[in-house]
């Protein structure tokens, strides 16, 4: 038995030191081995990503070459490329934004601005988190029925309607996150000029929250440029040139996917192809916007 | 309390107090003003003039009131339901408190400086031109007059002059503060609300922002909300006292500090409290 | 030009000024609407199509395992279990791994590690769900194929016998083990389906980790190494408690997101339609199901209804998922 403790009016056993060793021994080597575990999955996860760019780029830059930006999709065996499908995606990507950036922007103000803790702005606030997490291929079904069933065939545009979907209840959290953040004594300087409302917020807190917004803007265009679900059942993909948004328009995301499940070994490599090429652009958008939301 | 007001000299913490001058006709006359946050009356039957193109300067411990006043000249209140105010704030004969009155109007004649200096995110011109093309049309070349005027006023031009076109938040916070200045008096108000202005500036930027008060109240109406003392006692023409939402003396400068009525502005003068 | 001070200069002006924030405002509230409108004519569309599924063969629907074109037999039981099965077994292997990387993210690595590392596990998240079909069909199906899957198929089924030390050793047929990993090898299948969507769900749940465990004020943590926690005890009795809550809300998070995932599933999962026993064998989830079977659904059909009428399913249930991770993760209410 070690000494006892010099307070003797603890009561109790006195502290034995040989125990407390043991069990500090104990307790360490369990730590160790939880941190060696954490360290395990952490190297997992950055294997798989790495696993994930590798394989990318070494089945995809295989393919690479000029040929894939100025041919469009042909038969298996004709050297054909991805032209039409990388301008189909361009387009719809870019009306999809056009379209669906100014709707969540109003949301957004007005979840901000207007609606504050109503029952009505809670409620949208909610509906919009719905649709931000709904699978996408509900919404591509939900277009489908809207826009294609009732007008007798795919088309470019429900692509678009689509894809706008997506980007809405994006735009509307960053909208909603960046308003909220500017000071009320921006507002009170704007509004004690005698400035109404609405200039308020569209002179002086767009201004403000600018670069947050664009930034979601830019994460919701690397999100819709990855989408296949929802192009299936609205613009399905054309194998020819086509821009006319009333008919079926060709697109990368539909594009890899119908080739790589084909049994041609010409398809299969221009499906790495074009995935090497969207996983690219998305992450360089990605990238791009988290790196302009530091900065401000 | 023994000593006898008379015992005190006429300087205060070594700052003298400007002699006590006529004090002028009311620019806005406040009457029997309350004010509430919810159902917490927060200021209780306020009766003050506000001398035309002088400074009333007012004081009092933290959360007594002063800075609610102050937003209620200028109708800041209306932005937050919840607020309201009852009672009269006459000036040229209409009643600023009443519903029916054209904020955007009112506070192109009562303007306001805050605590913070708040430059819009956008270059030092448009800061100072978009308060005057809420109100105003004029062309380009009236609007340069117009802003080298209130960046003169202001005292700032000749540190600006040649970058107008950069961006306001580049300014040092001592500039930012003067370039709110400008920007409120380029709409060419009548009254100008100051609400703790200098607090969050260095000593001297607060200096010059004090000299900037004494020039500007040859044509503008002031108003001043300061914690500090000596402030009130350099700047203010004429010194309400406020604690708890009520307003306990008003008088010229040099008999505030000098000879205090009440008792209770006598121990806050002295540093009882607050 | 002097303002001058008119009687009537205050009241005044009034309807010159005024019509633009009403506009506005109006605008702003139409836009909030109309988001209502969005969700509530996607569930309406989604039901109204599935009805005549659901009006041939009633509650029976979901527990029906029939998929058959020819009979216009259709029932939902086989790609729901698929779903169920995928999602929960994705969490089982993301969520030890998720936390893995939270914790070693927010209290173990260095500080000029964590900026790196915390964006790359962000990147992981952004990479479109097509490339991991990709990825998973021609990167991790062979592997399955080839090595893990008949691997585990022996663990169980008794077929490992060797010599050790002069002892015959042969492992056991495990009982309710074996039927579960059993069936021939292709690599596809409900398994691996769950590992692609494991990789998937990872960063989004390991990224609500990280987020939460930084919420935790640093004078909770400090107190208990004060008495000489070690790292691990003051994550277990301290930060998992306090943050118990919003892991929980952001696991389902990274459930809603599994469950509703589409081109990841569709390359691995093999399109069978039937359920087995084995994790190993081929299946279906609602994504995948109507994903595969769409394009040959003609307009008004039987098949077209069922698939709608399975998307309406699974809208139910990744929104009662969805609303219960949002109730979790709500902010705490400051005291």
């Amino acid at each position: 038995m070690s000494a006892t403790t010099t307070a003797g009016s603890v009561p109790g056993p006195a502290k034995d030191a040989s125990v407390a060793r043991r069990l500090g021994r104990r307790r360490h080597r369990t730590n160790l081995i939880i941190e060696a575990l954490c360290v395990i999955a952490t190297v997992i996860g950055l294997l798989l990503l790495a696993s994930i760019l590798l394989t990318l780029l070494w089945r995809g830059a295989a393919g690479l070459g000029l040929h894939i930006f100025t041919t469009t999709t042909k038969p298996p065996g004709s050297h054909g490329g991805l032209l039409n499908a990388i301008v189909g995606t361009l387009i719809q990507t870019g009306i999809a934004t056009l379209l669906g950036t100014p709707i969540g922007l109003m949301v957004g103000t007005y979840l901000a601005e207007y609606g504050g803790g109503g029952a009505l702005a809670n409620t949208v606030r909610f509906v919009s988190d719905v649709l931000l997490s709904a699978p996408s291929i509900l919404i591509g079904l939900f277009i489908y029925q809207l826009a294609v069933e009732p007008f007798g065939g795919f088309s470019g545009i429900a692509g678009c309607l689509a894809l706008a979907v997506i980007v809405i209840p994006i735009v509307v959290r960053t909208t909603e996150d960046m308003l909220r953040l500017i000071p009320t004594a921006l507002r009170e300087a704007a509004a004690g000029l005698g400035a109404p409302k609405w200039k308020v917020i569209t002179l002086i807190c767009y201004r403000a929250a600018l670069d947050g917004i664009v930034t979601g803007v830019l994460l919701a265009v690397a999100r819709i440029a990855g989408e296949t679900a929802p192009l299936l059942f609205t613009s399905l993909g054309n194998l020819n040139w086509s821009t006319s948004l009333r008919e079926p328009m060709s697109s990368l995301p539909v594009t890899i996917y119908q080739y790589a499940g084909s049994a041609f070994e010409d398809w299969v490599q221009l499906a790495w192809v074009g995935a090497l090429l969207i996983t690219i652009g998305v992450l360089a958008l990605n990238v791009v916007a988290r790196f302009a939301l530091r900065r401000s | 309390m023994s000593e006898t007001m008379s015992e005190q000299t006429a300087s205060f913490g070594g700052v003298q107090a400007r002699a006590g001058g006529p004090i002028n006709e009311a620019r806005i006359a406040i009457r029997n003003l309350d004010f509430y946050y919810g159902s917490n009356r927060a200021l209780k039957s306020i009766n003050l003039d506000l001398p035309d193109k002088q400074v009333t300067g007012m004081i009092g411990p933290s959360g007594c009131g002063k800075s609610t006043l102050l937003r209620t000249l200028n109708r800041m209140y209306d932005l937050y339901p919840g607020q309201r105010a009852t009672g009269e704030a006459m000036m040229d004969g209409e009643n600023i408190i009443a519903p029916d009155v054209d904020l955007n109007a009112l506070r192109a004649k009562i303007g306001m400086v805050f605590q913070k200096p708040t430059p819009f995110p956008m270059t030092i011109y448009d800061n100072i031109a978009f308060g005057v093309k809420l109100h105003e049309r004029l062309s380009k070349s009236a609007m340069d007059e117009r802003v080298e005027w209130s960046l003169t006023r202001a005292a700032l031009w000749e540190e600006v002059k040649d970058r107008l076109n950069t961006s306001a938040m580049g300014l040092s916070g001592g500039q930012q503060q003067r370039l709110c200045i400008a920007r409120t008096i380029a709409v060419r108000p009548e009254v100008i609300l100051f609400d703790e202005p200098t607090s969050a500036l260095d000593p001297i930027s607060t200096l010059k922002v004090e000299e900037l008060i004494d020039e500007l109240k040859h044509d503008f109406t002031i108003a001043i909300v300061t914690h500090n003392m000596q402030q009130a006692a350099r700047c203010a023409d004429q010194v309400a006292f406020f604690y708890l939402g009520e307003m306990v003396e008003v008088d010229t400068a040099a008999k505030m500090f000098t000879a205090p009525q009440q008792r209770r502005t006598q121990e806050y003068i002295t540093g009882r409290f607050g | 030009m002097q303002q001058a001070a008119t009687i009537a200069g205050l009241a005044s002006g009034r309807r010159r000024t005024a019509i633009g924030d009403p506009i506005f405002a109006a605008l702003a509230r139409v836009a909030g609407v109309f988001v209502l409108l969005l969700l509530g004519s996607l569930i309406l569309s989604l039901f109204i199509g599935g009805l005549p599924a659901f009006r041939a063969f009633g509650a029976g629907f979901l527990t029906s395992t029939a998929w058959d074109p020819v009979h216009q037999a259709f029932g939902a039981a086989v790609s729901v279990y698929g779903t169920l099965i995928t999602s929960i077994l994705a969490l089982i292997f993301a969520v030890p791994l998720a936390f893995g990387i939270a914790f070693y993210l927010t209290e173990l690595a260095p500080a000029w590690l964590r900026r790196p590392i915390g964006t790359a596990i962000e990147l992981l998240a952004a990479v479109p769900s097509i490339i991991y079909g990709m990825w998973g069909f021609f990167v991790i199906v062979p592997i399955m194929s080839q090595y893990i899957e008949p691997w585990i198929i022996s663990l169980f089924d008794g077929s490992i016998e060797f010599t050790l030390a002069g002892m015959d050793i042969q492992f056991p047929e495990v009982p309710i083990l074996e039927d579960l990993f059993s069936g021939p090898p292709f690599g596809t299948g409900l398994a691996t389906a769950a590992m692609i969507l494991a990789v998937m769900v990872i960063p989004f749940i390991a990224a609500t980790m990280r987020d939460v465990f930084d919420t935790v004020p640093a004078v909770y943590k400090e107190s208990a190494y004060g008495v000489g926690c070690t790292t691990w005890e003051v994550m277990r009795s301290i930060v998992l408690p306090y943050t118990r809550v919003s892991v929980v809300g952001g696991i389902m998070l990274g459930l809603g997101r599994a469950l509703g995932e589409t081109m990841a599933v569709t390359f691995v999962i093999g399109n069978a339609d039937r359920i087995s026993s084995s994790l190993f064998s081929s299946g279906n989830t609602i994504a995948s199901i109507v994903a595969l079977e769409f394009p040959e659904s003609p307009a008004g059909s039987l098949k077209l209804a069922s698939l709608l009428a399975l998307g309406f399913i699974l809208f139910v249930i990744s929104f009662i998922v969805l609303a219960i991770s949002r109730y979790l993760l709500r902010p705490k209410l400051k005291v």
